[in-house]
């Protein structure tokens, strides 16, 4: 490759990188709608967020990565995992303000049965653990298949 | 239900497949087959949150699996080996386990209920209720993250001390101490 004038390429061939485009984005708005519905349709937190990991880790597969771009996913998925699992008990701790125990659901009288801000604080569970579950997995598979620099350190 | 039977002789094929190749890339497509009739079972039985729930579970795993293996290596290197005199302790406990477990099994398989005819005392206690006492029309929602929030919170545990298990295994140095960087 050197002297060619090439730029290297990282990740898969075009194709790959082209479907990637247009597949990501869109499977990450999948994620959330059936994380955000997850009180009214099948589906939920848990399974939104594997969807969402799964667009993140299909743009990393596609485009591979380079040493700051990886520390980056790294950090990120670390943090969002962390903040999704404190939103979670955050959540809990509102059926202390309502004055009923930790983790009960609360304020589900709020909005109607059936419309998509109803069933309290159910909802906002699903969120957060949406958001635990997508940082999460994506966080294992850096560690496990797409790392170049970050593990090897 | 000929379908569900039809499903099964395919996942018991496609495990089979996934212990006997050696080729390890194989095996794990095999291995995805599985858990897909896992899916399309539970579609079957009419519980879509399972269903939805195993096929992106299964497509992950996949991937993870694809991309070690690419990593690492395609071959399995413990197929193949030949039955010696080290294998006769662990194959004899192995048969004591198995009688015995078939022994319980046969006991227990019989106070199941009836396939498709499940008790639902608790279950019928969330249907009836659900909806009045947590607001969530999907009662899988409600379940776990009303009636049983705790358990979801448990599980929640689960996962983190999981990815950092992982990482923790996986990286190959400690981090270093402010000390060597300086020196270096």
């Amino acid at each position: 490759m050197a002297g060619t004038g090439q730029p290297e390429r990282r990740g898969m061939s075009a194709i790959v990188q082209t479907i990637a485009r247009l597949v990501s984005g869109m499977l990450f708005l999948y994620g959330w709608y059936i994380v955000l519905h997850g009180h009214l349709t099948p589906g939920g937190g848990f399974a939104g967020g594997v969807l969402v990991a799964g667009s993140f880790i299909l743009v990393s597969l596609a485009f591979g990565s380079v040493e700051n771009v990886e520390q980056h996913r790294y950090t990120f998925s670390s943090i969002f995992e962390s903040v999704g699992g404190l939103m979670f008990i955050s959540i809990g701790l509102a059926g202390y303000l309502a004055g009923v125990s930790f983790l009960n659901n609360v304020w589900f009288w709020v909005g109607r049965p059936l419309s998509l801000v109803s069933a309290g604080t159910i909802p906002l569970a699903n969120i957060a653990i949406g958001i635990k579950v997508g940082a999460g997995l994506f966080a294992i598979f850096l560690a496990l298949g797409a790392s170049r620099f970050v593990m090897e350190e | 239900m000929i379908e569900l039977y039809v499903l099964l002789v395919a996942m018991l094929a496609a495990a089979v497949v996934a212990i006997q190749v050696r080729d390890l890339l194989a095996a794990a497509v095999a291995m995805g087959l599985v858990g897909f009739s896992v899916a399309v079972i539970f579609i079957l039985v009419q519980a879509p949150d399972l269903a939805i729930v195993q096929i992106v579970v299964e497509i992950l795993s996949v991937v993870f699996f694809a991309a070690v293996i690419l990593r690492t290596t395609h071959e399995d290197t413990t197929v193949g080996k030949a039955f010696g005199a080290d294998m006769i302790v662990p194959a004899a406990i192995f048969g004591v386990f198995a009688v015995v477990f078939a022994g319980l099994l046969s006991v227990v398989l019989r106070e199941l209920p009836v396939f498709g005819s499940p008790l639902m005392s608790v279950a019928s206690a969330y249907i009836d209720a659900g909806l009045k006492q947590t607001g969530a029309a999907n009662v899988v929602a409600a379940i776990i993250l009303d009636y049983r929030a705790y358990d979801t919170l448990g599980e929640a545990v689960v996962l983190f001390t999981a990815v950092v298990g992982v990482l923790t295994v996986v990286r190959r140095f400690g981090r270093r101490d402010h000390t060597e960087d300086e020196v270096d």
